[in-house]
């Protein structure tokens, strides 16, 4: 009876990645802070399955707009749906820009990776085993019965990587992810988080201050203009993967650079 | 010679240069020997009293009453510190209170609390604690306030409950500063003790100790004492540091 079921569901959710309806809706979304309107009446729709970056001048609202999605903070109006659904139905990771202050220090690199499990009631058995399976398909080596503080960034944020991958999430944001780690660390991680990607297709927003790491990354770029944002490009980029240091000096990979600069150097001259 | 090796004698270095000028004031007659014995009838009557006399039954007296009065002010204060902050309008609107008594020398509270309890244990227990559990709940509250945002808007993305985020994330963030409190809470509470013994009719404690030496002018029992009373503060300090680093090894890193 079993491998019925299962093969039944793996149909679905076969079905589900190959739909090409948005995964996320946002509708009229609206947000004030004190002294600016940040969002006014936004739609976007997030595409399935695609690793998405989004990109725009400071203080445009790349973070917030993210935060928002995952429900860090409310908006003050205006609806976000995933599939039709609301926030609380899904499973969802989310990756801190700094990790430093986004893992738990009191606990081992192995526990920090468990505890979206243990929040979720997975019983010890099962935790140990998903989280043995995502270090091995990240081929981490890192002795995990290590503190974070006792870890390099790079390795905390890929602790913290990890502890957003191993719910199986549906959709994956990332805040900035490798802002705070050094260039070399930074070079490893965009690898490890394409070959995440590669994987598993879940659909990934990303937000970047780095262009050249934004394009090398994403098969959409959304090109936000400053506040009050909206979307000015939704850049498609479909090189395809693995994508490697040759891949950034195609005619291509150029092109949608100098293209993205471009609009952005406009609406930051807007400002 | 290895000079590096030597290093680790270095904290020695004060007690021996302390001991020297100790003697030669004692030889050279510089203080009046009554008021000042040698080193060596001093450690004489600390061994003597500690392990064949009345010093060591009074040391072991002020431990008890110390870790009485640290142990009612953490179960008192830790809850409390963490109930006031988890909510910051909650703190706030006590602060005043919890800053104006901490303010206050609990030696000024004695004769209140001699009214109150007696002139028993039950007294000297009762405001060591008073001053030990302000110094906790202030650090605990302190402590649980400052708790990361990132950490805890980690702990609600991944799905946890209110309850949960104050369990595995408010609480654990307050651990460091809870056991700066603790340790500050349990050197207060030896200093309100061994105060407490003096003047608080006693017949036994270190305090009570000290005060009697002095009146009977034995100083050699005087300085032993007063060392006992150290080598105690001293010796709780460590206690709770060594404790804190087991517990709370990620504090400060």
């Amino acid at each position: 009876m079993q491998p019925a079921v299962k093969l039944e569901l793996s149909e679905k959710a076969r079905a589900a990645a190959t739909r090409t309806a948005p995964h996320v809706t946002i509708r009229g979304l609206s947000k004030k802070f004190s002294d600016a309107t940040i969002y006014d009446n936004f739609d976007f729709d997030i595409p399935r399955g695609k690793l998405m970056s989004v990109f725009g001048p400071n203080g445009c609202g790349k973070s917030t707009l993210i935060n928002m999605i995952a429900g860090l903070f409310p908006a003050d109006s205006g609806e976000i749906l995933f599939d039709g659904q609301p926030l609380n139905k899904i499973k969802f990771g989310y990756v801190f820009q700094n990790y430093r202050e986004a893992v738990f220090p009191w606990l081992s690199a192995f526990d920090n990776i468990a505890y979206p499990l243990k929040v979720m009631g997975v019983p010890k058995k099962d935790r140990v085993v998903k989280v043995e399976k995502i270090v091995a398909s990240l081929n981490v080596k890192i002795d995990l019965k290590l503190y974070p503080y006792q870890m390099s960034g790079g390795q905390q944020q890929l602790v913290s990587i990890m502890r957003a991958l191993v719910v199986d999430p549906e959709i994956l944001f990332l805040d900035e992810p490798f802002s705070a780690l050094d260039y070399e660390m930074t070079l490893f991680m965009r690898e490890q988080l394409q070959r995440v990607f590669q994987e598993t297709h879940t659909t990934t927003v990303l937000v970047s201050h780095d262009l050249e790491e934004a394009v090398y990354l994403s098969d959409r770029i959304l090109l936000l203009s400053r506040h009050p944002a909206r979307a000015v490009e939704f850049v498609h980029y479909d090189a395809p993967r693995p994508r490697t240091d040759k891949t950034m000096t195609e005619s291509d990979f150029i092109q949608t650079k100098a293209h993205c600069l471009e609009i952005f150097q406009r609406e930051v001259r807007k400002g | 010679m290895n000079w590096k090796r030597l290093e680790i004698l270095l904290p020695f270095v004060g007690v021996i240069v302390l001991l020297v000028v100790w003697s030669f004031t004692v030889w050279l007659r510089i203080v009046d020997p009554v008021l000042l014995p040698s080193p060596l009838s001093t450690f004489k009557a600390l061994w003597a009293g500690m392990f064949h006399g009345k010093l060591g039954i009074d040391f072991l007296k002020t431990v008890e009453r110390t870790i009485y009065s640290t142990f009612f002010a953490a179960i008192i204060a830790i809850p409390l510190g963490i109930l006031l902050g988890s909510s910051e309008k909650l703190y706030r609107s006590v602060e005043f209170l919890i800053d104006f008594f901490r303010s206050t020398p609990a030696s000024a509270m004695f004769p209140l609390f001699l009214v109150l309890f007696g002139v028993g244990d039950r007294t000297k227990i009762s405001v060591a604690a008073f001053g030990a559990a302000l110094v906790i709940l202030f650090n605990v509250a302190y402590g649980v306030m400052n708790a990361r945002k990132t950490r805890i808007l980690a702990a609600k993305v991944m799905g946890a409950s209110r309850t949960r985020v104050l369990w595995d994330v408010m609480l654990m963030e307050s651990m460091p500063a809870t056991f700066v409190g603790l340790r500050n809470g349990v050197s207060l509470a030896l200093v309100i003790v061994v105060v407490a013994e003096m003047f608080i009719g006693s017949v036994d404690g270190l305090g009570q100790r000290v005060f009697e030496a002095q009146q009977m002018f034995e100083m050699p029992d005087m300085y032993a004492a007063i060392f006992a009373a150290g080598a105690l503060g001293y010796g709780l300090n460590l206690l709770f540091l060594s404790i804190e680093r087991r517990f709370v090894h990620w504090a400060g890193k």
